[in-house]
């Protein structure tokens, strides 16, 4: 009697045990556990914490990026039913926060697949988000014995991974995709899963593009910095050193193809986004060395250099932005690149050129 | 303003008789690619295709075909350097594909 009551007193102790979902206890995200058939489920919280915001920004740029992520599982939102609506989504944590900060107030599940810490679209794009990880999580989780209905509210960026035929085959579960947005999931669910061709389209706003640049921008800091090591042998050897001005057109050129182009991409002519970088990073050049005054003959050789490779360095960190945009397609980057890749490398390898012969002969 | 890239690459087809007009594809479509008539769907505006493939995946009947890929400089100079298919390794900067 004694020993029973140890282990199983309180009412649900025994069954608590059960975990649908291994989770942290230090997460400030969670803030109960709710009981079902299959074990005991977490519950979380719709408030983004300090905590929260900090990861975020960390992740932003560029640190700890890749390994931002929660426990693959099945989550309770509010106090959810057998009758409540099951959204599945990445575990990635910004993701996962973004989603949930926008569902205060609903009673749902969330179900999250295992994407190693990537994010939906880019997981579905690879496949971790996907059929097989899907029909699997919902085994695992006993999802079908939790909710007695029959349907799973996928994010629409889910769909290049999952095939929602070949779910509804494995499992009996049917797949609706849910708008692009988390912001619109709300009025997603009210209106009895419709979705506006609004909230079906994917948009690529200035801010969309602008939290993607630092990340980008620190990417290119380590190749800056080799860079930087070979101005410097070269200024032991040359007859005119490298100083502040080329440091400045330099950088100049590097945020104009990682920051610039990227915020300014749709009003900038043509559409090639290499285009579009050497377009603007010749517009710098241009204006740097005219402010310098070194459109003279005794700094022509300069001049023609840097013209020759600072636009094709902006270029080409403009085409690689190519991959946080969410237009362009693998033929059109392959097109571009095809004429792209060789101009820039002759008009930079002219440039470096024109630019040593000006130092090392002055 | 609405975002375009290059025209006439998208390798989108849609085979119209096996199509029996769902709307799967219209459902999923991030670009709003297709546009649903008469029980039947139809490509209105093919330059607006990126590739990604949730149209092809999830069309129970398979009617359309289209070269999936990743829409990244990067993966395809990675691809080009390894001689391995581009794929996304999101090391890469930016938040991937
Ligand atoms: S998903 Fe396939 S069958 Fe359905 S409308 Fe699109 S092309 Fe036609
Ligand atoms: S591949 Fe993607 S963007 Fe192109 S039509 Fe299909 S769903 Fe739309």
């Amino acid at each position: 009697m004694n020993k029973e009551k140890s282990c199983c007193s309180p009412v649900n102790a025994c069954y608590a045990e059960v975990l649908v979902t291994p989770h942290n206890q230090k997460d400030e995200w969670v803030t109960g556990e709710i009981h079902t058939s299959q074990g005991s489920v977490p519950v979380i919280s719709t408030d983004i914490s300090f905590e929260d915001t900090f990861g975020a920004w960390k992740v932003r740029w560029g640190i700890g990026r890749m390994n931002y992520r929660i426990n693959p599982g099945l989550y309770a939102l509010g106090q959810p039913d057998h009758k409540s609506p099951v959204l599945v989504s990445a575990n990635y944590k910004l993701t996962f926060d973004a989603l949930r900060k926008e569902l205060s107030g609903l009673h749902c599940w969330i179900l999250i697949l295992d994407t190693k810490g990537i994010n939906v679209w880019c997981a579905a794009g690879k496949g971790t988000f996907g059929t097989d990880e899907l029909v699997s999580r919902i085994t695992k989780t006993g999802l079908s014995e939790i909710v007695s209905h029959k349907t799973l509210v996928l994010p629409q960026l889910g769909a290049p991974g999952v095939r929602a035929h070949e779910v509804t085959r494995r499992t009996g579960f049917s797949v609706v995709y849910g708008p692009i947005r988390a912001h619109d999931i709300k009025s997603f669910l009210d209106s009895g899963f419709k979705a506006t061709q609004e909230m079906r389209t994917v948009k690529f706003t200035v801010w969309d593009r602008l939290v993607l640049t630092p990340v980008e921008l620190v990417a290119t800091t380590k190749y800056s910095l080799m860079v930087f090591g070979v101005f410097f042998i070269i200024n032991l050897i040359a007859a005119r050193t490298f100083g502040l001005a080329d440091f400045i057109a330099y950088a100049g050129a590097v945020v104009t193809g990682t920051v610039v182009t990227p915020a300014l991409l749709p009003i900038i002519p043509g559409r090639a986004f290499a285009w579009k970088g050497w377009l603007l990073g010749l517009l710098w050049t241009a204006g740097f060395i005219w402010f310098n005054g070194w459109f003279v003959p005794e700094f022509l050789l300069l001049a023609i250099g840097y013209l020759l490779v600072l636009p094709s360095l902006s270029a080409f960190l403009a085409m690689n932005f190519t991959g946080s945009s969410t237009y362009t397609s693998f033929s059109g980057v392959i097109r571009e690149m095809k004429i792209a890749v060789p101009l820039i490398a002759l008009s930079s390898i002219a440039g470096i050129l024109l630019v040593l012969i000006k130092s090392l002969s002055a | 303003m609405k975002d375009r890239y290059l025209r006439n690459v998208a390798t989108l087809r849609l085979l119209d008789e096996k199509c029996f007009g769902c709307g799967r594809c219209a459902e999923v479509c991030p670009h709003r690619v297709f546009i649903v008539e008469d029980k039947k769907v139809r490509i209105k505006d093919k330059d607006g295709c990126m590739e990604c493939g949730a149209c092809a995946k999830n069309c129970p009947v398979n009617a359309i075909t289209v070269k999936a890929g990743v829409g990244c400089a990067y993966a395809v100079i990675m691809g080009w350097l390894t001689g391995s298919e581009p794929s996304c390794d999101c090391s890469g900067g930016g938040e991937c594909c």
